[in-house]
């Protein structure tokens, strides 16, 4: 709670920027509504102007959060605004989500209000009235008396906060040095949640959060708080820095389980008003030994015992004793001989859904095996054993397939599995997939061609109902944005004008947490092991639980500040929350405190335990999936037709003794730096064996052909889209495979926005790669995607034949700008791409490559010049921006290529392909929307001493705009070469990749 | 201290059975091959000399059955891993009493059993394939679906995934494990897409090594104390060119066994014992 007032600050600051440029049109609002306020306000102001102009922020940081708001309006004094702005230009472009929920806050401030609904000025001027008013003020003015005392910290983090955005990840570290500032530099990463909250009606609701340990936290937050607020405040509560990996959930009005979007408002989410929300382990890390704190590891094996002993995360008898055993020695040391009756506290948990005897007896008899460990070795193990379980971090979804058989749909870090009862009859792999959407309640996977196919495959199942659809839809854009990218996706609006709102991962993807987590400098926060007795079984059916229930009861409504109520403390004590009671802030209230996880050993808190445990039972089972389907032997058979056996695609041309053959793998890259980019990808011939050469192309002038199309049909789709649907492109971590979904309410004007959207969408449909047909997209008009074919693959002969010199005209229009970003937007992104196209590439791509190639093989890895590629100079055109060519001239060159040689030498014999002419085998060019992909395989095959070797390159050339991840493309060129000759192996990448600044129009 | 999935090719004890005269004669097999009995008990002689002096396996020789010709070939009666035993229900039901003493055997080992007792269920223990980190259960002529669902509940650790299998009688029937991490397989071309979709299927990456001769496939990996990876695979006389390929496992202690009787039913040699690990039980 203390961390946001920085971010507030700049909120304003922005706002007051945006009055400076009044070209940003969506600031406009916020602009006079600052205003308004501002000048309502001018008391406080003065009453507090001393302390502001130094410790101002600091000091509401510790306010609770309807106080803060006040104190951040009383930041917009003059003395401010000078770096104010000077910021705000900066961030501007980062401030992506922030105009939208304000729009919304103003619909339900509306809505809220009784009298002032019509104009916004005078709403404001209303609410500045009432602030004034308000009966929280006393409480304020309290606070900040009390403040001061921590002026000197306060200080510092306020410094801090106002910094440069860009800098608070590193500030996340440094912050942590200074007391109290673990909380700011977690939240400071972020950006602020409150500056959503601007209006100054100060409706408090208390939120509460079940958190893993059992226990509850309480806290209040505005009622139109986003997502992300509450959530920082819990993890500061929990003292948590990695805390990526977690979130929050609730349940909805159908008693499922939800994921708190962190962007979006919370009120606007759970739909009802149960503030009521559980914090839960969100992405499963894969190796959980790679986290940096033991405190993240903790609240992650929490969780797991959870998982376990629900029977969520299936496991053995053994398997059951054995992480049980580990939970004892975390939680109470090593095994007392002494112990006069040692069952006792085993039988009083809960390890397992069937737990028995043996099983507790097996558990201590483990647990004597662990002496000497510490509870952070113990928890180690623990999860050195559960990530191996074969259910780990997988999120299981209800569905039925083409056929209407019960399957069920599994989400985690490596794809998507497809579980018939317990068996896994089918599993996607990210990069298998080029696109997930849904639609109703269908949700649908299209999945990249085999060799031996042109087009790609779409797999279809049923949900329940669309919200389910959508679920998970939103599940797998989150997990495929954790874990196979480097960086979530640009937001919408770096391009688009966004309307409505798009959903997309907004938080750090595992690389990134990686990094931020390796730059945490604290010492290892204390924390309390609390015993599993919260889910001790043998409390089921204690009296108290009639208690607990009616204590939940009243808990389930969210109440509002205002209202004397009782906190939804466990023993249903009174809790005055009145804001003049000092002691009302979150962290501190009693209610809180007699929660705190310290005094869960204290026999005396036996029943709070109980409490606990029923509650924690309540929360398992709205969370715990409905059990599986009874089998259907009979359908498997049907089955057949759609698992794997039919998905995948043999291509076996070659007849091999060796124990490995070898495919070289020569990835061209060719990207044109401002937007359109060419991507070439080619394999090409091993020393050895195949040679195979692929050439993918993605052309921007496919895109511009499309796009009028799209414009076209955008009307028709709009109409029939009525229903929610989005999709995503996992593969392309570009902003087109951004998908958008309908605000629910909608009003006119947003119903007019989100056709612009579905335009866009079209556009991003149609600017996807390796999307020929999309035999899904029930909006788009199967002739409009016809032609869509036969223009690229005109185009696209071009490319192939010329490579990049035809790509370079075509990138003269750029459907995707709008005028008004032409001017600015282009300039700046066109210059980083390029730039990181140069300075990233390189390192990328080795990891990329080395991962892809996971073959357990020793390997010598070495790079060497270029080898087989084509190097074509592109031409820049002489309508190429004045500026522009001045800027890429000397920071870059025009023509920027980068060749990649990785090679693999196993131990196979010394082949020699080069004296190989090579036989063209397939030539073969997949054109789908703007890119193109052109694939040229050759194969040679040579006998030596008996044994006949084939060699295939692959020349793989993608051409494409900027936005096409190369390390993407040159990760799945690998991953298919592999997958479609996994007999082979790769012997040699070689990525060219040439970037070029292509003409643009003004 | 054990952990979950350690130790892969770790065995204590071999469970073989005698070879009935019954066999030569009604023994089921897919083609018609005339088995000479005393060759086939002489083969089996040695295979079962090789676990127990040249590998030192504690082997528990169970006896035959005139009334059940296929009992030598244990390995369809029982699935173990780590300390769990499924006993099967063998598809073909001239072959559903072998499991009687197989159980019996296995729970003097003091294994926890799981029987299967479901009669929509079938599985043959051939159609298993345990890679160390994952199952594999295909689905033939003996195993069906719910077999393998029930596999799955009995080894709740693992991913058990299905795969068809296009030909031949078990899954085994043209693969096995080499090694950790190291599938062998056949060269036909059900095996090589029974294959590619077990490499879908999985969230690890398996080597594979190929052999020409599908029958060839099926070997025994061990890792043992003092002899590290030990292969048991086909001789050059029954398969050549196969062997050929197992010679170029340098890391591995090879092991020829001579199978040529017994493949006349079917009978691969994974199919002769079951393998048990008993000191990795925690």
């Amino acid at each position: 709670m203390t961390t946001e007032v920085g971010s507030e600050t700049e909120v304003k600051e922005k706002a007051e920027e945006s009055a400076a440029q009044p070209d940003q049109s969506e600031k406009a609002e916020e602009e006079t509504e600052e205003i308004a306020n501002a000048e309502g306000e001018e008391k406080e102001k003065e009453k507090e102007k001393e302390k502001d102009g130094k410790e101002g922020k600091g000091i509401s940081r510790y306010l609770p959060t309807w106080l803060k708001k006040q104190k951040s309006l009383s930041q917009t004094s003059p003395t401010k605004e000078v770096p104010a702005t000077e910021e705000a230009v900066n961030k501007v472009t980062q401030d992506e989500e922030g105009p939208t929920p304000e729009v919304n806050g103003h619909a339900e401030e509306v809505e809220e209000k009784e009298a002032e609904k019509s104009e916004q000025v005078t709403e404001k001027e209303a609410e500045s009235h009432s602030n004034a008013s308000a009966d929280t003020e006393p409480a304020k003015e309290e606070k900040v008396e009390e403040s001061p005392k921590k002026s000197p910290e306060e200080a510092k983090e306020t410094t801090e906060g106002e910094g440069a955005e860009e800098q608070k990840k590193e500030q996340e570290g440094e912050a942590e040095g200074v007391e109290e500032g673990e909380g700011e530099g977690q939240a400071s990463i972020f950006q602020s949640p409150l500056r959503l909250v601007r209006k100054t009606k100060m409706k408090l609701v208390v939120c509460q959060v079940s958190l893993l340990d059992g226990t509850d936290f309480t806290c209040e937050v505005e009622k139109r708080a986003k997502g992300q607020y509450l959530f920082f405040k819990v993890c500061e509560h929990l003292n948590l820095l990695e805390k990526d990996y977690f979130g929050l959930t609730y349940t909805d009005s159908h008693e499922q389980k939800c994921w708190l979007d962190p962007t979006k408002e919370i009120k606007r989410q759970i739909r009802s008003n149960n503030w009521q929300f559980a914090f839960n382990v969100k992405f499963y890390p894969p190796d959980p030994s790679l986290l940096t704190e033991d405190i993240t590891r903790y609240l992650l094996c929490l969780q797991l015992r959870e998982d376990v002993a629900s029977g969520r995360l299936p496991c053995s008898f053994v398997t059951h004793a054995l992480l049980g055993s580990y939970t004892l020695q975390a939680e109470f040391g090593d095994y007392e001989p002494d112990q006069p009756r040692p069952l006792d506290y085993v039988s009083q948990r809960t390890f397992a859904p069937n737990q028995n005897k043996e099983m507790e007896e097996k558990i201590l008899e483990l647990h004597k095996s662990h002496r000497g460990m510490t509870p952070a070795q113990a928890d180690t193990q623990f999860l050195e054993n559960a990530k191996k379980l074969s259910m780990y971090g997988v999120d299981l979804h209800h569905a039925k397939d083409s056929e209407g058989v019960d399957i069920m749909l599994g989400v985690c870090a490596n794809g998507l599995l497809v579980y018939k009862d317990r068996l896994r009859i089918n599993r996607f792999a990210w990069p298998k997939i080029l696109k997930i959407s849904y639609k109703r309640n269908n949700f649908y996977i299209k999945i990249r061609p085999g060799e031996t196919e042109q087009f790609e495959s779409t797999v279809g199942f049923k949900l329940q109902n669309h919200r389910s659809a959508k679920r998970l839809w939103k599940v797998c854009v989150e997990n495929h944005s954790f874990f196979r990218l480097n960086a979530p996706e640009p937001p919408p609006k770096a391009r688009f004008l966004t309307l409505g709102s798009k959903f997309r991962y907004s938080g750090r993807t595992q690389a990134q947490t990686r990094v931020a987590s390796s730059l945490i400098d604290r010492p290892a926060p204390n924390f309390e092991r609390t015993s599993s007795k919260r889910i001790s079984r043998s409390l089921d059916g204690a009296p108290m639980i009639s208690i607990t229930e009616a204590g939940r009861d009243t808990a389930e409504n969210g109440r509002e500040l205002h209202s004397d109520s009782k906190t939804p403390t466990l023993k249903l004590k009174e809790v005055d929350l009145s804001p003049g009671d000092a002691e009302a802030t979150p962290t501190q209230s009693p209610g809180d405190s007699e929660l705190a996880p310290s005094q869960d050993h204290d026999k005396t808190q036996d029943e709070v335990l109980k409490h606990q445990a029923s509650i924690s039972q309540l929360k398992r089972s709205f969370m715990e999936a409905p059990p599986p389907s009874p089998p259907q032997p009979n359908q498997w058979e049907k089955r057949l037709t759609s698992s794997p056996a039919t998905t995948i695609r043999v291509q076996q041309q070659q007849v091999t003794t060796e124990v490995e053959i070898e495919e070289t793998v020569v990835v061209q890259e060719v990207s044109k730096a401002p937007k359109p980019g060419l991507v070439t990808v080619t394999i090409s011939s091993p020393p050895e064996e195949h040679t195979r050469e692929q050439e993918v192309k993605v052309g921007e002038e496919v895109e511009v052909a499309v796009e009028a199309k799209a414009v076209k049909q955008e009307s028709v789709s709009s109409e029939s889209e009525s229903e929610e649907e989005a999709e995503y492109h996992p593969n392309v971590s570009v902003s087109f495979s951004n998908t958008q979904i309908p605000e629910e309410k909608e009003e006119e004007e947003e119903v007019e926005q989100e056709k612009k959207e579905e335009e866009k969408t079209s556009e991003q449909d149609t600017s996807a790669p390796d999307a020929p047909a999309l035999p899904v997209e029930v909006s788009q008009p199967v002739e409009t995607t016809i032609r869509e074919g036969e223009e690229d693959t005109g185009a696209e002969k071009k490319n192939a034949e010329e490579e990049q010199g035809g790509v370079t005209e075509e990138s003269t229009d750029d459907p995707m700008l709008t005028p008004e970003e032409a001017p600015n937007g282009l300039t700046l992104p066109e210059e980083s791409v390029t730039m990181t196209a140069e300075a990233e590439e390189e390192p990328k791509m080795n990891g990329e490559a080395s991962l892809v190639e996971a073959e357990p093989r020793p390997q010598v890895i070495c790079c060497s010049e270029p080898p087989v590629v084509k190097t074509e100079m592109v031409t820049i055109s002489d309508t190429f921006a004045a500026q522009k060519t001045e800027i890429a001239t000397k920071e870059v060159p025009i023509v920027h290529t980068e060749t990649k040689t990785i090679t693999y030498e196993a131990a196979q014999l010394d082949g020699n392909g080069d004296g190989e002419p090579g036989v063209l085998m397939t030539a073969q060019t997949i054109t789908s929307e703007s890119l193109c992909t052109t694939t040229t395989t050759h194969i040679t095959k040579t006998l030596k001493g008996g044994l006949s070797e084939t060699r295939i390159e692959k020349r793989i050339v993608i051409t494409g705009d900027c936005d096409i991840d190369h390390d993407e493309a040159l990760a799945q060129a690998i991953k298919e070469a592999k997958e479609q000759h996994p007999d082979m192996s790769v012997t040699r990448v070689v990525v060219h990749k040439e970037t070029e600044l292509a003409e643009e129009e003004d | 201290m054990a952990g979950l999935m350690a130790g892969f090719g770790h065995y204590t004890h071999a469970v073989v059975r005698g070879v009935p005269a019954s066999l030569a004669a009604e023994a089921l097999r897919m083609t018609d091959a005339e088995v000479d009995l005393s060759k086939a008990q002489r083969e089996h002689e040695a295979y079962v000399e090789v676990l127990r002096t040249k590998l030192g396996l504690e082997v528990v020789e169970l006896p035959a059955d005139e009334s059940l010709p296929d009992c030598v070939f244990v390995e369809d009666a029982a699935v173990v891993c780590g300390d769990t035993a499924l006993i099967t229900r063998p598809g073909a039901e001239s072959r559903r009493r072998e499991t009687e003493l197989m159980k019996g055997a296995l729970k003097d080992l003091n294994l926890n059993l799981v029987e299967m007792t479901d009669e929509n269920a079938t599985l043959d223990g051939g159609d298993v394939l345990f890679t160390g980190r994952e199952f594999f259960v295909g689905l033939s002529k003996r195993t069906n679906q719910r077999g393998a669902e029930i596999l799955a509940d009995a080894f709740k650790d693992y991913a058990v995934s299905t795969v068809p299998v296009l030909e031949g009688l078990h899954l085994k029937s043209f693969c096995s494990m080499g090694g950790p991490g190291l599938i062998v397989i056949g060269s036909s071309e059900p095996a090589q897409k029974t294959l590619k979709i077990m490499q879908q299927m999985s969230d690890h990456r398996y080597d594979k090594l190929t052999v020409p001769d599908d029958l060839a496939a099926n070997c025994i990996y061990m890792n043992l104390p003092n002899k590290g990876h030990v292969l048991l695979h086909c001789t050059p006389e029954q398969y050549p060119e196969s062997a050929k390929v197992f010679d170029k496992l340098k890391d591995h202690m090879l092991i020829p066994v001579c199978n040529k009787e017994k493949v006349k039913v079917d009978g691969a040699l994974t199919c002769c014992s079951v393998l048990i690990n008993k000191k990795a039980n925690i």
